[in-house]
């Protein structure tokens, strides 16, 4: 395919960082600040080759890396810059081998960027995939767990030079739970590698081409923008997606629990929607969107909530009351619709326990 | 109490006199090249249509987009030296990384990072370093800098890095000027840190500006306080605004909305602030304009302080209508301030949107007979098109199905018809000067915006002891301790954090003392 990436390149990160805001599903936080750290990089005359999942070799050892914490916190106390690249000499270090290529935890949000930072700096290729092909909350949600990879030995470092390493833990839920107690301690932001996956395995386990899909998303976007078309149709055309309410947000509410932003907002449609209303449940992403009381779509397909008229994506934490938004349902991947993804990524382990998956293209098009 | 209003816009510098609630005269007058002689002579002028002698003035408010106009034009920005508190962390990006280039060589685009800075929860993310103050403020004084900015990581949260840092180079550099990040911007370090720096780097010409009002205003006569209007519509004191002038960014629209609700005694409502050139169209919430919630750029910089969250259109009084073949074109060029010469009903050779309506008997403007040459039936597709132009945009910026009304202010709201998508469209007296009536009733606030731990305290404590420090900034700002009310509250949960960690933000108003 021409527009496969090969390298990402200075004419890409605009496009990139717009293409995994959406794919951020409201969460994942903003990745402005890791577009202007990969332009850094690639000013300094850094590369950042990309390698197409099918072409990677089976036996390359590739590691999964992203930035872990609180997103407000990573748009105040910005990185020192090496996070990640200590936290993956830390795993080289604990598996004694180097690696041969990184490859991006969750593509949506900030995280899409992290790699391609350590890869610039350690003169590494990144893999086009990810482990979640849009944003989820904890690290078990991730494919390489789900699919039979255990992720340690991990480890996470700070800025100011303190790293740990988790040589041992029982399950990847355990790996979350003592993650999140650390860079509580780190101050709410550190990288984080995982074990080393064998090439292989990263085949059969990434959502595939999802770089290369989050720059032609953006592209899109910017373009229908730069062209004076709708932006929101150009989301649904790449996607594959559907509109499900052009709306404005009657009533927001949000409160924490067990760490997590929780919430939901009502929407009173307009425009073609003029009628009906409609609601979103959110845990830092949007899951279930309900229309007149109705479930119609939710996790793992993706929910994207778009500003109407610029069709740039809105992250929970900038919600307001009375916002226009365009609600989006994209369908997820298949690998995140097995039995044993929907086990650790549908409604029930979020606590839908009451409500089925159904794909949203097996609900067809309503509008 | 007798106010003078002024508002000192890019075509027309207005002024109003109002005693309390009344409004006793108005006036329009062209904005001079030499902008303090324009404001001298509008209020020459409205004082002598008043009737009103100098002496029984209490104050002046003056809106003006000076200081933006300044940095859109990277014109007046002095030399600053941006000192940012953060290592070992945010070294990958320096100050002013995400500055055009022009834009940074404006203000020489010097930086130093130093150690310092908070963590969220307040512990420090490495103490401050004196001798490297001292060597940062050897090299300053070297390069004959004496503007300087200074951020730290969570200074919202905590400010006393900055404050110690300050103090520090202080004591080498006893003549330089000092912005502080906390001062200024809420969350998000790279944004404050722009406005902070931006803000330094118009010090020089907010010290200037204050002299020349105060030489303008003792020029006419008054000897009163005057008083500069800001983003939010509350008012700040000379040496506010000497010290924070970036605030004013955003003051014009925010003026015309505040007059257009004060003069219409509505305080939920759409407003459409129609000029020469362009359409601002705003909301109404509790009588003030609702923010934007986004970064907002300024002159290519993105910035994070609150503004109004304002949609501008390319239609204006004097926008051009080109009627070739069947297609009817509206905008987006404008005679703008020439429409006394060029438009059809002034005897001129162009259609403007002003022509349209005048043409069709919708408003009493100059001569309608001189747009006979055009047909009746364009005039009226040209109509439907700024109506469409115009309606789009309320529908925008209309948040709730309520039947607020429309409020229609500015010179050019002659194009406004009497109802807008089921809207009743008021056009409220005086409503060429609204601006200028939303300068002279500009109130007194105090803002927070913090992260507070609910693990330790009640929501409901939190939030009091916001209410109380917002009071306390607003009090020092001049308001009178009896008049202040809540304005706006907004708490955010901070997903991730342990302990219930919710950022607060909340505002409060009061009328100006005296």
């Amino acid at each position: 395919m021409a527009d496969t990436m090969r390298e990402v390149t200075l004419d890409d990160l605009d496009a990139l960082e717009v293409g995994a805001a959406i794919l951020g599903t409201g969460g994942g936080g903003n990745p402005y600040i890791g577009k202007l750290r990969v332009r850094e990089e690639l000013r300094k005359g850094r590369k950042i080759p990309v390698i197409p999942l099918d072409e990677l070799p089976d036996n390359a050892l590739v590691v999964s890396l992203g930035g872990i914490g609180a997103p407000v916190v990573g748009v105040e106390k910005i990185e020192e810059g090496e996070e990640c690249l200590r936290a993956l000499r830390a795993v080289e270090q604990e598996v004694g081998r180097k690696v041969d290529a990184l490859i991006s935890a969750e593509i949506g949000g900030a995280n899409a960027m992290e790699p391609m930072l350590t890869a610039a700096q350690a003169g590494l290729p990144i893999v086009d995939g990810d482990g979640m092909g849009r944003a989820f909350p904890e690290m078990q949600m991730i494919t390489w767990s789900i699919y039979g990879q255990r992720s340690a030995p991990a480890a996470m470092a700070d800025e100011k030079g303190n790293v740990v390493v988790f040589r041992e833990t029982q399950s990847d839920k355990w790996l979350e739970d003592l993650a999140r107690a650390t860079v509580v301690a780190m101050g709410a932001a550190a990288g984080l590698a995982q074990a080393p996956m064998r090439g292989e395995f990263v085949k059969r386990a990434a959502i595939p081409n999802t770089v290369t899909q989050a720059r032609n998303l953006g592209r899109a976007v910017l373009d229908a923008n730069r062209e004076h078309r709708d932006p929101v149709q150009a989301v649904i055309d790449h996607e594959g997606g559907r509109l499900l309410m052009t709306a404005k947000i009657s009533d927001l509410q949000r409160h924490l629990k067990g760490g997590f932003a929780v919430g939901h907002l009502s929407l009173d449609g307009y425009g073609n929607f003029q009628g009906d209303t409609g609601r979103i449940n959110l845990q830092n992403e949007f899951l279930i969107f309900v229309r007149n009381d109705t479930v119609e779509v939710c996790v793992p397909d993706l929910i994207v909530v778009l500003d109407a008229d610029t069709g740039h994506p809105i992250t929970t934490e900038m919600l307001r009351y009375g916002q226009r938004i365009a609600v989006l349902g994209l369908p997820c991947h298949g690998l995140l619709r097995t039995p044993e993804a929907l086990a650790v990524v549908g409604p029930a382990a979020f606590g839908y326990p009451d409500v089925t998956f159904v794909p949203m293209q097996s609900r067809g098009g309503i509008r | 109490m007798i106010r003078i209003g002024v508002d000192v816009g890019g075509t027309n510098t207005d002024a109003v006199v109002m005693d309390g609630d009344k409004i006793l005269a108005g006036v329009k007058s062209p904005t001079t090249e030499d902008v303090m002689g324009g404001v001298a002579d509008s209020i020459t002028k409205v004082l002598d249509q008043s009737g009103v002698p100098a002496g029984r003035v209490s104050a002046v408010m003056i809106g003006t987009t000076h200081f933006v106009n300044a940095v859109v034009e990277r014109q007046h920005m002095v030399r600053t030296a941006a000192v940012r508190l953060c290592l070992p962390a945010a070294q990958c990006l320096p100050p002013m990384v995400d500055w055009p280039d022009d834009m940074r060589e404006a203000v020489g685009g010097q930086y130093w990072m130093a150690k310092g800075g908070h963590e969220f929860d307040g512990r420090e993310i490495s103490p401050l370093d004196m001798t490297e103050l001292d060597d940062i403020a050897a090299e300053i004084g070297a390069a004959g800098i004496n503007t300087i900015a200074i951020s730290s990581i969570f200074s919202p949260v905590s400010d006393t890095m900055e404050r110690r840092a300050m103090e520090r180079l202080k004591e080498r550099l006893p003549d330089a000027n000092f912005t502080l990040s906390s001062e200024i911007g809420r969350l998000g370090i790279l944004e404050r840190e722009n406005a902070a720096i931006m803000n330094a780097s118009l010090r020089a010409l907010s010290r200037k500006t204050v002299e020349a009002f105060t030489t303008a205003l003792q020029l006419v006569g008054l000897t009163c306080p005057y008083y500069i209007t800001q983003n939010d519509g509350t008012l700040m004191n000379r040496d506010f605004v000497q010290a924070y002038p970036v605030l004013t960014f955003a003051s014009g629209p925010t003026n015309s909305m505040r007059g257009a609700s004060f003069l219409s005694g509505e305080s939920d409502a759409i407003v459409v602030d129609i000029g020469g050139t362009t359409t601002d169209v705003g909301a109404l919430v509790k009588g003030f304009p609702r923010q934007a919630s986004t970064t907002v750029d300024v002159g290519g910089v993105r910035t994070n302080f609150r503004m109004p969250d304002v949609y501008s259109i390319a239609l204006g009084g004097g926008t051009i209508v080109a009627a070739g073949g069947d297609a009817i074109t509206v905008g987006p060029r404008s005679v703008g301030y020439r429409i006394l010469q060029e438009a059809l009903v002034f005897g001129g050779k162009t259609l403007t949107a002003t022509d349209v309506v005048a043409g069709l008997g919708l408003a009493d403007v100059g001569d309608a007979a001189l747009v006979g040459v055009v047909d009746d039936d364009r005039l009226q597709k040209a109509k439907e098109k700024i109506d469409e132009m115009v309606s789009n945009a309320v529908e925008r910026m209309r948040v709730s199905p309520d039947p607020i009304p429309i409020l229609a202010v500015g010179g050019g709201s002659i194009l406004m018809p009497d109802i807008m998508s089921g809207l009743k469209v008021i056009r409220p007296n005086h409503y060429s000067v609204a601006n200028a009536v939303g300068a002279a009733i500009g109130q007194i606030s105090g803002e927070v915006d913090r992260i507070f731990s609910l693990a330790s305290i009640s929501r409901e404590a939190a939030l009091a002891e916001a209410r109380k420090e917002a009071t306390g900034k607003a009090i020092a700002a001049g308001a009178n301790p009896d008049s202040i009310e809540l304005l706006d509250q907004e708490d955010v949960p901070l997903a991730y954090l342990p302990g219930d960690a919710t950022r607060i933000r909340l505002k409060v108003v009061g009328s100006l003392n005296g």
